[in-house]
């Protein structure tokens, strides 16, 4: 089968690849990106664990195709810290233990960033709803949804 | 003399050593690693429930381009049925079935061959030209077509009383004469419940990469709770010997006792040394849904004797519990822990290993003790309403204590059950007010806890800081405390202290992660290693100042006089110490491996809220408190985790997660989408209440946490739903129109209103 070519941009940086036209966007990532960051936990859309932003829009990277990067803007965990500066969602992760295993840490930390993007102040109801799209087995979710809105605080206060 | 003074880092809420990697996504998860010239291997599963194997031609898949390698039950080291060849727990002939059928297919997805190819799609093409000759047998799913004098029977050699059958155990565990303790009871309540068999649910798929030389040395990056498990089991059946073995623990998304037996390794290991390149394996979704874990489900009655006041005289269990298609449910958990929260004078537990044509069942947080819990917890919950009593009362009046003779055998030392319920009858959420709709519960539950064996090594580096090497993959913070321990005992930061998992090569022998059993056993070995640094540091200083060493103290870090007439001199650090290793008798460093004893069993009282849609079925849970006796919190922040964890898990359990089969014996649910286990939306916040009765056996007083908390949730979420209805459901999931058609019960609505 040929190989298709894909340029896109990648965390600000712009990327060539090459992928086969059934390949998922998740496929491209960790295979020839070597972007590993983002997890496969069920390919089918259902777990979260391969979140990224395409065009500041969340999507599970297993349900998208390779090929449709082409000309756009990807976020993916790998561009969250800048440089050795963790990102305070990040931070507040490591701070309140709100991982465990980590597995879904990658997808609930960029999926809670482009909640806070999208509304800097959310409600418990709403950052549980947003969320809802990211499985975790391990937490029960309450450290992960108390991370989110002390966060959402703390980066309103820093930004006044 | 090592003086620890101010308790710096025990119980603080420090940064995990494996987080900034976690939260960046350079965590080497085991499918994030590859190798130069790895190929990728795939399984071709059965499709049926049972069948026999009359034969395999693998030719037209050998003959396809890209397929480098082939391989079936023959490659796999057979472990004939007449003799047991026991590995922890598990028993080889049982396990060299599960990871490939060989006379028959057990069930649909049990593995048939394997391929290895260079790419994934080649790979899996390749499966689909293996050509399997089956002859299709009748099959059984559930516990009772199983049990019918006229099952299928799965395999012809396991017999009960004396026949052929598909009731692969027994355990019974005994405590006075139960009929003379149901002739004292005064009020007896008997129930049967019913549970249906619920996935670990871990988010990582099973998956590794192994690469084997020509010289059968052999190295396996893998995702399991125990890599010295992945290497043993793997020799057994490669017949690699466990020195050519090299098995690395890549971290590991999420086990809850999932991952406690092998799959994939032994496979991938056959097909690298027969096709001389690195092999990746990496399971679907629908695989580990299929194929792997989950834990029982089962049947059960139990039958519970009080006197009018409230005491119970008598208790009686019996428990089916499915084991999958070959034998080992965890009949001893259901057995086991289901009545010692309590002192009863009179107990008989029951328990049955079933086998019907599902996929083998694994470990799955305190095996077995869940779904004993629920049945003994909801038979509680009636007989405290019968009695006119308030359930928590009940339980204290009957609490097990210090002395108390567990039916299984032990007799409990100091134990913080009472604490527990004490904490939860004092907890605001006892008594807040409830609206309509809503119902209040509680449940308790026990879990053993594990002691065993456990390896630590201990180096000081020549800048004078430290690296801890353990041998147990961390599951949820595990080293997160071993960092605070260490830094406690050496009085140091705990940034300068980084904690490994070592690999099967790098590290001694150190049994599983499972059991409630790690921090409490990597601790002790940690402890004592770090005790024999904390020595030789202060030898050396002795040496310096040229004193007697019992003259040293050492304390917040560095050497002191112990005390003024030991002599003027300025501390030794540390840092300073570690600088003059060289020319003061060489490196420092200590290692301990020992068969840890003294895990004390673990308790948990649990309040949960919920409230019931009457029109669509749905019971949310609206409020929900843990309470567990914790022996110590080393680091709170992952032990609430843990108990907050396993909450979910059970509410998942208790409202929605099942295997829904099909007519045809196949798991119609193998999703995350269908299989429907909590997400963020449908639970509250989780509070835990962390008791602390330390344990007296242990150097900082740690008692298992990761399993407790599980064993109650069932009930309390039944005993919820009860009080907010008025109405009993006997079986989980409690789910949408389970409840709906409960809720057709003209008295419910009457009782609401």
């Amino acid at each position: 089968m040929t190989k298709l070519h894909v340029s896109t941009t990648i965390n600000g940086e712009p990327v060539e690849f090459l992928c086969d036209p059934g390949d998922t966007m998740l496929d491209a990532l960790r295979g020839p990106l070597g972007l590993t960051g983002s997890k496969e936990g069920c390919a089918s859309g259902d777990c979260g664990a391969c979140s990224i932003t395409l065009d500041d829009r969340l999507v599970c990277s297993c349900l998208m195709l390779a090929v449709e990067a082409e000309g756009r803007d990807l976020q993916t965990i790998e561009g969250m810290a800048s440089g050795d500066r963790l990102h305070p969602l990040q931070q507040k992760f490591l701070e309140m233990a709100a991982l465990q295993c980590g597995i879904c840490t990658s997808g609930m930390l960029v999926a809670s960033d482009a909640l806070l993007r999208k509304n800097p102040k959310p409600s418990e109801e709403e950052v549980r709803f947003w969320l809802a799209g990211n499985l975790c087995r391990c937490t029960g979710y309450d450290k992960i949804v108390r991370a989110v809105m002390e966060t959402a605080d703390e980066m309103r206060e820093a930004a006044q | 003399m090592n003086v620890i003074s101010n308790n710096k880092w025990i119980g603080q809420r420090t940064i995990r050593p494996d987080g900034a990697d976690k939260v960046t996504g350079r965590a080497a998860f085991a499918a994030d690693t590859n190798m130069p010239g790895m190929i990728w291997g795939k399984v071709l599963r059965s499709p049926h429930p049972h069948a026999r194997i009359k034969s395999i031609d693998t030719s037209k898949a050998e003959a396809l381009p890209g397929v480098k390698a082939v391989v079936s039950a023959r490659d796999i080291v057979d472990f004939p049925v007449d003799k047991s060849v026991m590995l922890g727990i598990q028993d080889m002939r049982w396990m060299c079935r599960n990871v490939m059928a060989r006379e028959k297919a057990l069930f649909p997805g049990h593995p048939i061959a394997a391929v290895a190819a260079t790419t994934e799609a080649i790979a899996a093409h390749a499966c689909e030209l293996i050509e399997v000759d089956y002859e299709v047998l009748p099959w059984s799913i559930e516990i009772d077509d199983a049990i019918r004098p006229d099952a299928p029977i799965l395999h012809d050699f396991l017999t009960f009383e004396g026949k052929p059958s598909n009731i692969a155990g027994k355990l019974e565990v005994k405590k006075g004469d139960i009929e003379q303790g149901f002739r004292e009871a005064e009020v007896v309540i008997e129930r049967s419940f019913s549970t249906r068999p619920v996935h670990q649910g871990y988010i990582e798929p099973h998956a590794c990469l192994v690469s084997v030389g020509a010289d059968n040395k052999t190295t396996i990056w893998s995702s399991s709770q125990g890599q010295f498990m992945v290497r043993a089991m793997t020799a057994y059946l490669t017949g690699i010997p466990q020195s050519d073995i090299r098995a690395i623990p890549a971290e590991i998304g999420g086990g809850f006792g999932g991952k406690t037996i092998v799959y994939l390794e032994p496979l991938a290991t056959l097909l690298a040394k027969k096709s001389g390149r690195p092999v990746k394996m990496v399971m679907t979704r629908e695989e580990v849904m299929r194929a792997t874990g989950p834990t029982s489900g089962s049947k059960s009655t139990v039958k519970i004797g009080a006197k009018k006041d409230g005491t119970i005289v008598a208790a009686q269990g019996t428990f089916w519990l499915q084991a999958g298609a070959l034998p080992g449910s965890p009949i001893r958990g259901a057995v086991g822990c289901s009545f010692s929260p309590y002192d009863i004078p009179h107990v008989l537990a029951v328990g049955f290993d079933v086998l019907s044509n599902r996929s083998k069942v694994a470990a799955y947080r305190a095996p077995g003790a869940p779904i004993g819990a629920y049945a003994v917890e909801c038979v509680l919950d009636e007989l405290a309403e019968a009695l006119r009593m308030d359930p928590l009362e009940l339980r204290l009046k009957n609490a097990a204590k210090q002395g108390t003779k567990a039916a299984f055998g032990p007799v409990f030392p100091r134990i913080g059950y009472i604490e527990t319920l004490e904490a939860a009858k004092a907890h605001p959420h006892y008594t807040a007010p409830l609206g309509k709709w809503q119902g209040r519960g509680v449940a308790s539950g026990f879990w053993f806890n594990a002691g065993g064996e456990s390896s630590a090594q201990v180096n000081i580096t020549e800048d004078g800081n430290v690296v801890v090497t353990t041998g147990h993959p961390d599951v949820g913070g595990s080293r997160a405390a071993i960092a605070n321990i260490c830094a406690e005992l050496l009085g140091i930061d705990y940034k300068r202290v980084s904690v490994l998992i070592g690999d099967t090569a790098t590290i001694g022998f150190s049994n599983l992660t499972g059991g409630s059993r790690v921090l409490f056993a990597s601790a002790i070995v940690v402890t004592q290693s770090t005790d024999k640094i904390i020595t030789t540091l202060r030898e050396r200083a002795a040496k310096i100042w040229e004193i007697d060493p019992e003259a040293v103290k050492w304390e917040n870090g560095a050497a002191h006089p112990a005390s003024p007439n030991a002599g003027q001199f300025e501390p030794l650090t540390l840092a300073e110490l570690a600088a003059k290793a060289p020319v003061m008798g060489g490196p420092i460093g200590a290692g301990v491996q020992l068969n840890t004893e003294g895990a004390e069993g673990g308790f948990g009282t649990h309040i949960c809220d919920v409230e019931v849609d009457p029109e669509l079925g749905i019971v949310r849970v609206i409020r929900y408190t843990a309470v567990q006796d914790v022996g110590r919190a080393i680091h709170p922040g992952y032990v609430e985790g843990q108990i907050q964890g396993g909450v979910a898990q059970g509410i998942g359990w208790a409202l929605n997660e099942e295997y829904i089969y099909n007519k045809s014996g196949k798991v119609d649910n193998p999703g995350f989408l269908d299989y429907r286990m909590p997400v963020c939306s449908d639970l509250p916040m989780l509070d835990t209440v962390m008791v602390e009765v330390p344990n007296p056996k242990h150097p900082q007083g740690v008692k298992g946490v990761g399993e407790v908390p599980l064993v109650p949730v069932m009930a309390a979420v039944a005993n919820a739903i009860h009080n907010a209805l008025g109405k009993r459901f006997y079986s989980l999931p409690m789910s949408p129109p389970v409840v709906l058609e409960g809720m057709e019960d003209p008295e419910i609505r009457q009782a609401a209103e």
